[in-house]
Formats: C-alpha cells, structure tokens, sequence
C-alpha cells in the first residue's frame, strides 16, 4: 500500500523557488533514504511535508495515507502519525521531556478520540520505550532540549519518535553532530521500531548514517528535483564519487 | 517567517475577559466627589471611632498637598478625582449565615469560581470576599478563633480589635508615603485583617476576593497582616472586576508585620479588568504594598501573577530590619493588547545578615508596555547583607515594549549584590516544534508560558497554581473559557 504520494511538487520560501516537481512514492514498511548536497532541497522537503507555514507550495499535491495532506495544519499532520525529528531541535526552557511529551501523547489521543492516559499510565510506557531504546532517565526531567549536547538531543528526538509511535517518521540530517556511540545508538532505535505497518525516511548529506540504517530506497536529491533513485548499492557509488559525479551526469 | 510569527502571535493573543458581567444588587452609593464632608460621611456610615476619623482627615489633608507622581514608564491619563464614587456598598452587611446572603451575590461570587459556601470550599481556604467598599462574608471564622487567629473584614476589625487596628495602622505605610497611600488613608472603605497569634500556624489558607461591582466607583482596599513571633500564614488575594467602557480607579493599601522567627507568605493572583482590545476602560490599579520584618529571622515571601488592570502600578517591598531576616519576591506580570504595567519591588536591608531574591518575570503582547522597577538598598550599618534578583522579559511580537529598571544603592562594602537580566521572543521554531508534536498554535504558546513562568507559578500556593496557570493562559491566549 502506497503511505505516501507526493506528486509534481513544487515549493518556494520567500519567493524563491526550492522544490521544482519532486515525485516520491513511499510505501508501509519502507525505508527511503533521499540524499543530496547542500542547497539541494532536502529540509525544505521535509518542512513541506510536516506543514511549516514559510513554505508555500505551487504545484503538486502530496497524499498521506490516501488523504489530501496539503489541506491539514501542521499539528494535525503530525496527529496523523507524521513526525519529524528535527535536525535543530529546539529548546523550550522550563518545560521538561516528560511534561512535553504528555502534553504530545494527551493530543494525539484527543485527536484520535481515545480517553486520556493517567500520569502512572504515561509514565510506564514512556518507561518501556526508555527501555526499548536503551536510554537512561536523567534527561527526561530536564528542560526541553535545553543545554543538552548535539547527541542528546537527537537520543531525546528518538525517544519523542517511539512515544508517539509515528506511521511515517521522517529522519532530518540526525546523523549531524553525533559521534560514533550516538550515531548507533540511534539508529538502533530507529530500527527497533520498524514495522511493517511504518515507514520512514532518512535525510543525510552523508552515508555514515547508512550504514546503520540500511535503506531500501535511496533518492538523490539535486536542484529541487530527484535526479536518481536505486537500491542501497547507489550509497557507496555516492560515497565514492560524490555529489560532482551526479552534477556531470546532468550537464 | 517574522510575519508568520506574527500572525500566530496576534491569533493566540487576541483573548478576552471573561468576568466582565455586572451583578444586579441594591448599592448604597455616596455621591460622587471627594471632599472633607465625604470623609465624615464614611467614617459615619462606618461607625467609626474619632481616632481613625482624624487619620483620615489628616491623610486628606496631606494628599492635597500631593501631585501624582511621573517617574513611572506609565502613560497615566488625566484622571478626574471629583468623578469618582468613594463609597459604593452592596446593602447587605457582613453576614455569618450562609443563607442570609443575598442570592445574586452568591450567584456573582459564584460565577467567579470563588465558593464562599463553606461546605464547598476548597479544604484549607478561608475566604473573605470584598465587593465593591464591603466585605460580603467571611467563612472559616470560628475554626480559625479556636486558635486565636483573626481574619476578618477591616471594618469588623475596628468595631472589634480596636487596639490592634490603632497600634498597627498606617506603621509600614504612613499616609505621607505617596499620593496613592495618602488618598487611600483618606478614603479607605474595607478589606481584610489578619492577626496570628505567637506560636501559631495557620492550619489554612487565607485568602480575600476583591470584586469592583458597582459603576464610577473606585476601590480602595486596605490589608493589614500582623503575624506574632514563631507563627506562619499563608495569604492570597484575588481580584476582578465588570467590563466598562470607563476606567476605575483602585488604589489599596497592604501593610505586613513580621515578629521573629515569623513567616508570612502573600500572594496575589490580579486580574482586573485590563479594558478591551483597543485600550478602552478598565482598572487603573495604584498598589502601596509593603510589609516589615521586624524580628530576627523572620520571613516575608510575595508571590504574584498580575494579568489584570489597564494600568498597573505596584512595587510589593519589605523592609528587612531584623537581623537575619529573608525576603523573596516572585512576580509574573503579562500585559497584552494596550495595557501598560510599571511594577516591581523594592528591598530595604537594614538588619544585618538579611537575604533578598527578586524573579521577576514579564510578559508583553500586543501593543503593551511592561517595566519592571526594582530598588536594592543596603543602608551603612547592614553588615552581611545578601540579594540576587534575576529579571526576565518575554516579548510576544514586535509591537510591545518591554523595560528593566534596577537600582541599587548599596553604602556597606560587605553587601553582596547580584543582577541577571534576560529578553527572550517565542520563535516560530518553538511554535513550530510543538505543532510538529500535535500541539496546536494556542497550547503552544500556553506551554511555552507555563515554562517561563514556572519559577513563579510554583511559589503560589498549590491550591491556586493551577488557577494561575490557567489565568495567564487565557490573558494571552484568544480562548474564553
């Protein structure tokens, strides 16, 4: 079953225009990987799909799950089961992991139509997936994202990812700033919540990323359009070669 | 994106008022003005003893000789003190019995969320409500006698604690202090007082509901908290008032005596009426409050959200004299739409070895200014005096303005003073982050608030914290509730 049709988008952010005619095709149980150089269009693609506003689309449309995704507000996107783990994630001083994160699940809930989770309820299953993850709890009590290191916060994104349980889980740059340990660690995570009912996608200037998880598709994003799409075998060629290497092939 | 900021900022900021109804009850009224006559006749409608009708003369006298002052980042218009209605009581004095309270206000204190009905009240809070110049009803008084502690009116006090009232009056605010002291000594009608006792804690809350009901009228409370050595309170003061087009003036008095090894805890959750989206009507709210610690160790602690009023002038202060005494001062102040708020605190180290801390945390919409004016002193002979004072300002779009005044007049050498200050928007990043978590524009800026805003909504009692975060939700947010 296709989860996501995104057809001849085209999408511009103060008048310039970013994405021009990206087709992608997303089926449950895949991993994407789209990857590209700098400029390429990537994070505009995703701020695309999770609604940013100050990114206006001019053509196209992108559906989600057999629904028009373009008509939804960002919040109700992600209460479909989108989610983003940001590339900068953002602080929100005075606000703890815990308390954001109930205030998270307590909306999709609501969206959902389900009663509420008590305290003790939300807490044993943020628990489990602390567990799943193999994370400890001395972030959880901490203001949001604030002082945390480069891999804390993307570990903190992860954990957000599991608890809210996404069916399109799209991955922006999250290799960027970790080391080796955080970098497997979270792409542990990421696998450990694969199913054949999700999807997800990775967005990487690099293959380091790939080697851990291992897509089944990879796109090369250039210039606001996907110029190659194959199999896992495209990273090493990638890796190799570079991003000049697809240059030349369009010129 | 500064746009689109912008646009999800004023959608979530447009809120209204939600206690702006009018209660039908018969008024005693005062004609307007203010003359000696009109003090006479208040001081008569009282029954009030001479002493404290010639306080109130030479206060008017006094306040003849005053100007209003201009140092404050206020744009204070012309106000009319002939226009004003002094004296406005519902007819209906005090009354112990639930049921001799007049319906439409119970109907009023009701509506407010303010249960005055001691069967329903909240466990551990006594309510005073003060509607208009008069305390409506005082509950919890008999359990609190038992320990001989006084919490009632300021009117019953001078009929029946007569010595307290003339011992205390006037100590920590002299009439002479400023214009508003002096004018509010003059034509004070009630309000609430509280006496504990040595050795006693207050085994509840104390809590007082101003209401301003009646139209023209200006309110002009006094509070006097006297609290004996070794004993502890906790107090909380609410207020609200109709919706109008004109502006009333509020101008009280609250007057705090701390004996040794006391605490007292006062907080304030203001939300009077702050005048509709283009800055028509509402509260002009002129505040002396202070309170001294006058014993070895003892302890005053502010706590306060001010949401409320079109203009808001307020510096809660202690006097530190004892040795070793501790003040702390928690402020939250949001101004939205055209509100204005000048306000603070200021910290007298006297005693040696005394400890301060000021948070003050402001939080400016629309197009509303907001200033926090804070004083630090510590005279010469204050050894060892100690004070950190952090000032916060969160700035809710670009139309706002937000402004930090901190002195400090420090003579003695071994003071140890410290000063942070912070300015700080919502970003769209936030805003958006949130959304990407589910959360729509308006919860966002409501938890992005609730985070700022922590450090001094966790020092409200726990009864009214909720309450206080849900207020400072609304007042910034388009939500009636």
């Amino acid at each position: 079953m296709n989860l996501l049709e995104i057809k001849d988008l085209h999408a511009e952010v103060d008048g310039k225009e970013i994405l021009k005619g990206i087709n992608l095709t997303v089926k449950a149980g895949e991993v994407h990987a789209i990857m590209g150089p700098n400029g390429a269009g990537k994070s505009t693609l995703s701020a695309v799909l999770t609604g940013r506003e100050r990114f206006n689309v001019t053509k196209g449309n992108i559906i989600f799950k057999g629904m028009e995704l373009l008509q939804l507000p960002a919040e109700d996107r992600a209460r479909e089961g989108i989610f983003l783990s940001f590339q900068y994630p953002v602080e929100i001083p005075g606000i703890s992991t815990v308390n954001f994160l109930k205030t998270a699940v307590g909306e999709h809930r609501k969206y959902k139509k389900l009663p509420p989770l008590s305290g003790g309820e939300f807490l044993k299953m943020l628990r489990e997936k602390m567990e799943l993850l193999g994370m400890d709890n001395k972030l959880i009590n901490r203001s949001l994202n604030e002082g945390f290191s480069g891999g804390e916060k993307k570990k903190n994104e992860i954990l957000q990812m599991a608890v809210l349980n996404p069916t399109l889980a799209i991955l922006d740059e999250t290799d960027s700033g970790l080391d080796i340990d955080a970098l497997r660690l979270v792409a542990q995570g990421v696998n450990k919540l694969k199913s054949p009912d999700n999807a997800t996608i990775v967005i990487t200037h690099y293959q380091r990323l790939l080697d851990y998880i291992v897509p089944d598709v990879v796109h090369i994003l250039y210039d606001g359009r996907i110029v190659k799409t194959a199999g896992k075998e495209l990273v090493p060629e990638l890796e190799k070669y570079g991003y000049d290497w697809i240059k030349e092939g369009l010129s | 994106m500064a746009k689109e900021n912008e646009n999800i900022l004023q959608e979530v900021t447009n809120g209204e008022y939600k206690y702006g109804f009018v209660t039908e009850v018969e008024t005693d009224i005062i004609g307007k003005g203010l003359n000696e006559d009109v003090i006479r006749l208040i001081s008569a409608k009282k029954q009030e003893p001479e002493w404290l009708l010639e306080f109130r003369l030479k206060a008017y006298k006094h306040w003849l000789t005053m100007k209003m002052p201009q140092w404050a980042q206020l744009n204070v218009p012309e106000i009319n003190y002939q226009d004003i209605i002094y004296y406005a009581a519902p007819k209906q004095e005090a009354k112990k019995d639930w049921d001799d309270v007049d319906p439409d206000l119970k109907s009023a204190f009701d509506k407010l969320g303010i249960p005055l009905n001691e069967q329903k009240t909240l466990a551990g809070v006594a309510v005073d409500a003060v509607m208009d110049s008069i305390s409506v009803k005082t509950t919890f008084k008999e359990a609190l006698a038992e320990r001989g502690i006084i919490f009632c009116s300021f009117s019953e006090a001078v009929k029946d604690h007569s010595d307290l009232v003339k011992k205390y009056l006037g100590r920590v605010v002299p009439y002479t202090d400023n214009f508003f002291a002096a004018l509010n000594s003059a034509v004070f009608s009630d309000g609430s007082f509280v006496y504990i006792p040595k050795g006693v804690r207050s085994p509840m809350e104390l809590s007082t509901y101003f209401r301003i009901n009646a139209a023209k009228t200006g309110q002009f409370e006094r509070t006097l908290i006297i609290a004996e050595e070794d004993s502890f309170v906790s107090y909380l003061e609410g207020c609200t008032a109709p919706q109008r087009d004109e502006n009333q003036l509020h101008a009280a008095i609250v007057e705090i005596f701390i004996e040794k090894n006391a605490e007292v805890k006062y907080s304030t959750v203001q939300n009077w009426y702050p005048g509709d989206k283009n800055g028509k009507g509402g509260i002009y709210n002129f505040v002396t409050k202070r309170g001294i610690c006058n014993g070895e160790n003892s302890k005053l602690i502010w706590a306060q959200v001010e949401t409320g009023s079109a203009i808001t002038w307020k510096y809660p202060s202690t006097i530190l004299k004892g040795n070793g005494a501790v003040s702390e001062f928690y402020s939250v102040a949001v101004t939205n739409n055209y509100q204005q708020a000048d306000t603070g605190t200021k910290m007298i180290h006297i005693g040696n070895n005394t400890r301060s801390r000021i948070v003050s945390k402001g939080i400016s919409a629309g197009h509303s200014s907001n200033s926090y004016r804070g004083l630090v002193k510590v005279v010469k002979t204050c050894e060892g005096a100690r004070n950190f004072s952090q000032c916060d300002s969160l700035l809710l779009g670009d139309k706002c303005g937000a402004h930090t005044f901190p002195y400090l007049q420090v003579e003695n050498p071994t003071a140890q003073v410290e000063h942070e200050a912070t300015t700080s928007k919502i970003g769209e990043d936030q805003i958006f982050y949130c959304n990407q978590r589910g959360i729509s524009n308006e919860d966002a800026v409501g938890l992005i608030i609730k985070g700022y805003a922590g450090d001094v909504i966790n020092k409200m009692p726990m009864e009214f914290a909720v309450e206080a975060q849900k207020l400072l939700q609304i007042s910034i947010e388009g939500s009636v509730g």
